[in-house]
């Protein structure tokens, strides 16, 4: 750990804290939408079930997207 | 102890697979975004089966009942029925001479039951003050979430039929 140049190290961690963010912010909308989603089909309202699984699979994608990402990182950081 | 970690330049399996029982307690932050990432997958699953149970669900099918005679209750009076059980309290009111209008008397808020007021040309509920219009079950004020479930009234001869809910 003490090996690696400080700012590199910093760097990466800079990016992988700022993926971490956008996928706790990601996280929250998908919970709102699963909460709203289900609200509105127990009122007898399937008309918004199709759209939000829809967002739900492209905000789950982006989370693993994001993932990815910072394992890809991570790794480099540690072959420098 | 620190949370999350500095990442080393060991490799990874020796820093997921410590010698050290210490460094079993922390939470890289790789691992911490699987986390986030397989809840994601959880909220998504969520998701399909909320659209799964909606494909499935077959709508039910509501009886035929008479509600009123055409003319049996005058303009802006009301007649109170049951539809489609006898649990399910409902209120019809004669908006104009041609014109009924059929909603659930159940308040969308806690199930209080709604009453017109033809002072004020809507469907009243006492409890907390929610008020509903009388052409559309619309929310006009208040707490309640959602409109009133109407009821689909259809006319035959010279009685007034109950088809079907709608909203419910």
């Amino acid at each position: 750990m003490a090996n690696l140049e400080p700012s590199k190290q910093r760097r990466g961690l800079v990016t992988i804290d700022g993926a971490m963010a956008l996928i706790v912010i990601l996280l929250v909308v998908q919970i709102w939408l699963l909460s709203a989603t289900l609200e509105t089909f127990l009122a007898g309202h399937s008309g918004t079930v199709v759209p939000a699984a829809i967002f739900s699979g492209l905000i789950f994608l982006g989370c693993l997207a994001l993932d990815f990402f910072v394992t890809r990182v991570d790794q480099e950081s540690r072959k420098s | 102890m620190p949370l999350l970690r500095n990442p080393s330049k060991e490799p990874l399996w020796k820093d997921e697979f410590s010698v050290f029982t210490s460094d079993e307690r922390y939470v890289t932050r790789r691992q911490f975004t699987k986390f986030l990432t397989l809840a994601s997958l959880g909220m998504f699953v969520g998701n399909l089966w909320i659209l799964a149970k909606s494909r499935l669900t077959k709508t039910p099918a509501f009886p035929t009942a008479e509600v009123a005679e055409i003319n049996e209750i005058p303009v802006r009076g009301v007649k109170l029925f049951t539809y489609p059980t006898p649990q399910d309290h409902c209120i019809m009111i004669r908006t104009g001479e041609e014109e009924y209008a059929a909603y659930s008397q159940k308040c969308t808020h806690l199930s209080c039951a709604v009453y017109y007021s033809a002072k004020n040309d809507r469907l009243e509920c006492p409890c907390h003050q929610g008020f509903f219009s009388v052409k559309d079950g619309a929310v006009l004020q208040g707490p309640p979430p959602r409109p009133l479930p109407q009821i689909t009234l259809e006319r035959e001869g010279t009685k007034l039929l109950a088809i079907a809910v709608q909203g419910g």
